[in-house]
């Protein structure tokens, strides 16, 4: 079996005296789509955050490139190549869509120390930032304020910045939240194609997405694993249905 | 041409044109007016670095002007009662020399800037305000209990520093050099608007999760923010005391601070030119309307509302409208 890109290890976090996660165990292999379901509530957005730095774990690790990085701010997580989109965008809104992008570019490179030529004037971050737009289908957006972006534009902007950064994983949390069906369907393509790149861990209400993605799903209940494994033995697990698909579908 | 950059270019052309006409027609105190607009509108320009960019809304400010300020007023005083400022490791006797001053100005106030910074940065919103206020209180004490240099009293300087190839003492020459510094300095501001060090500040305003996502830290881009715009509102304080050739303990006070603040919103947060516009139009009403009532404030009060209600980019953006996107 190929090692891991990211793996946790008992991941414990207490809020008060709610334990949002009760020792978590999962990994994403190279070249999959790994996604994490599971009710309101179950901890996802908890977990997702102490993969991506935002907050620490009380208790377990997280391993990313077979590298302890469970001390390592978002920053430093972001630098070796863990990209993140956010459940609610949280884009420049007064910048372009190129701007957006250069940002991640600009990540990228890590030295944004510098005050005199024009960041869109420098072309290895415009062309970093224009393969991106291009990929997402927003290159004839570039020069469009992000507050003027549809919803689901602003939603491909998004993974456009991450793809900025070259990453070696993709967390997304939510990145069909607010979509219609059509949107939804697009950037279930996109996101297809996008696991031969770099593996994501994918958190998602939309089942649809999920099972038409996922080459492996993990259900989160009350800050616990209960199953993982193919689409099919998540749809034909009895726990699964009892604790999750079954109240909610 | 941008609407805006027309009227950046009107403004800056006025500010040159109005001096030089009252020079021919032996006005001095128009020429006087103009550059205390000009180097106002240069500690604004400072600010509008933090603010417009960042968006840290510091009501320290005064604390740069006035270090700015006593830079000049401490190294001129030593010159002029040939008391040598220190002996030890060399014999230091102050300098009447601008470029030597507004160096040591820049210097002191950009590490005032990181060490403030590096507190009032852990804070956001209103307890940042709160904390920049504090430091700008904490100064304008100090500077009142300092005798050594005047004290209550502030300091006068009787000589005018000079510039090496200009009479600084003639009006239109020492205007000159501030309007020459300002366009310098706006040159700069423009320049890092666009620069990815200006993006990245800008960003970290916006969506401070955004860039820790992409790797940047938005604390360390404040902070670098913050030191650079606290150096130009020095250097403007240095000049600010060698036009008046007067320092004194109202340099640090929060009402500086405020003022400074007001010019921006007055010409548009943000705007490369709004500093500037809002200087201007601040020094002429204080001329006019201060001639006819002492209580002018009032009105500077009304137009500051009208602004914020009904023009919030600002008199620049109520000209040139909402601000296109950088190219």
């Amino acid at each position: 079996m190929t090692e891991p890109v990211l793996e946790t290890r008992g991941l414990v976090k207490s809020f008060g005296a709610l334990r949002a996660s009760d020792g978590i165990t999962l990994d994403l292999r190279p070249g999959e789509i790994h996604a994490v379901i599971g009710p309101n509530g179950a901890g996802k957005s908890t977990m997702i955050k102490q993969l991506s730095g935002n907050i620490a774990p009380d208790e377990g690790t997280v391993h990313f490139l077979g590298r302890d990085v469970t001390g390592l701010s978002t920053m430093a997580r972001a630098r070796a190549g863990l990209a993140r989109t956010f459940q609610v965008s949280a884009l420049a809104m007064e910048d372009t869509v190129l701007q957006n992008a250069v940002l991640g570019a600009l990540g990228a490179s890590s030295s944004p120390y510098r005050f005199f030529r024009p960041a869109l004037k420098r072309a290895e971050l415009r062309d970093r930032a224009m393969a991106a737009l291009e990929r997402m289908g927003l290159a004839d957006h570039a020069a469009t304020v992000v507050s003027e972006l549809s919803h689901g534009q602003r939603r491909q902007l998004e993974v456009a910045v991450a793809l900025t950064l070259q990453p070696k994983a993709f967390l997304m949390d939510e990145p069909m939240a607010g979509l219609g069906g059509e949107g939804s369907q697009h950037l279930t393509g996109i996101l297809d194609r996008l696991r031969a790149e770099a593996p994501i861990l994918l958190i998602e209400h939309d089942m649809d997405a999920v099972f038409a993605l996922a080459d492996r799903i993990s259900v989160l209940v009350y800050g616990r694993i209960i199953a993982t494994g193919t689409v099919e033995e998540i749809r034909r697990s009895p726990e699964v249905r009892d604790a999750y698909l079954g109240d909610a579908s | 041409m941008s609407r805006e950059r027309i009227l950046g270019a009107v403004v800056l052309l006025a500010l040159g044109l109005v001096p030089l006409a009252a020079h021919v027609m032996g006005e001095p105190f128009t020429i006087t007016l103009a550059t205390r607009a000009a180097i106002l509108a240069l500690a604004a320009v400072g600010l509008n670095i933090a603010l417009g960019i960042g968006g840290l809304v510091s009501l320290g400010h005064a604390t740069f002007f006035g270090i700015g300020g006593y830079a000049m007023g401490i190294l001129a005083s030593h010159v002029q009662n040939y008391e040598p400022m220190f002996e030890w490791p060399f014999l230091f006797e102050g300098s009447t020399s601008m470029p030597f001053i507004w160096l040591v100005a820049v210097l002191v106030s950009a590490l005032a800037a990181l060490l403030i910074g590096l507190l009032a940065l852990r804070t956001s919103g209103v307890y940042f305000i709160m904390i920049t206020l504090a430091f700008g209180q904490m100064f304008y004490f100090f500077s009142i209990s300092w005798s050594a240099y005047g004290g209550e009293d502030g300091l006068s300087i009787y000589v005018r520093n000079g510039f090496p190839g200009l009479n600084t003492l003639d009006p239109i020459q020492f205007f000159g050099l501030c309007y020459a510094v300002l366009c310098l300095v706006l040159l700069g501001a423009h320049l890092l608007a666009r620069s990815p060090f200006g993006l990245a500040l800008g960003a970290a305003r916006q969506s401070p999760d955004r860039v820790q996502a992409v790797g940047l830290d938005p604390k360390r881009l404040r902070l670098v923010g913050f030191v650079i715009s606290g150096a130009i509102t020095g250097l403007a304080g240095a000049l600010f005391a060698d036009l008046n050739r007067f320092v004194s303990p109202t340099m640090f006070s929060w009402q500086t601070s405020g003022e400074i603040m007001v010019f921006i919103i007055l010409g548009g947060v943000g705007r490369l030119f709004g500093p500037v516009v809002g200087a201007a139009v601040f020094v002429m009403l204080e001329h006019f309307l201060g001639d006819m009532s002492e209580f002018w404030h009032i009105w500077l009060g009304l137009l500051l509302l009208a602004v914020v209600l009904f023009a919030r980019g600002g008199l620049v953006g109520l000209i040139a409208g909402r601000e296109k996107a950088h190219d």
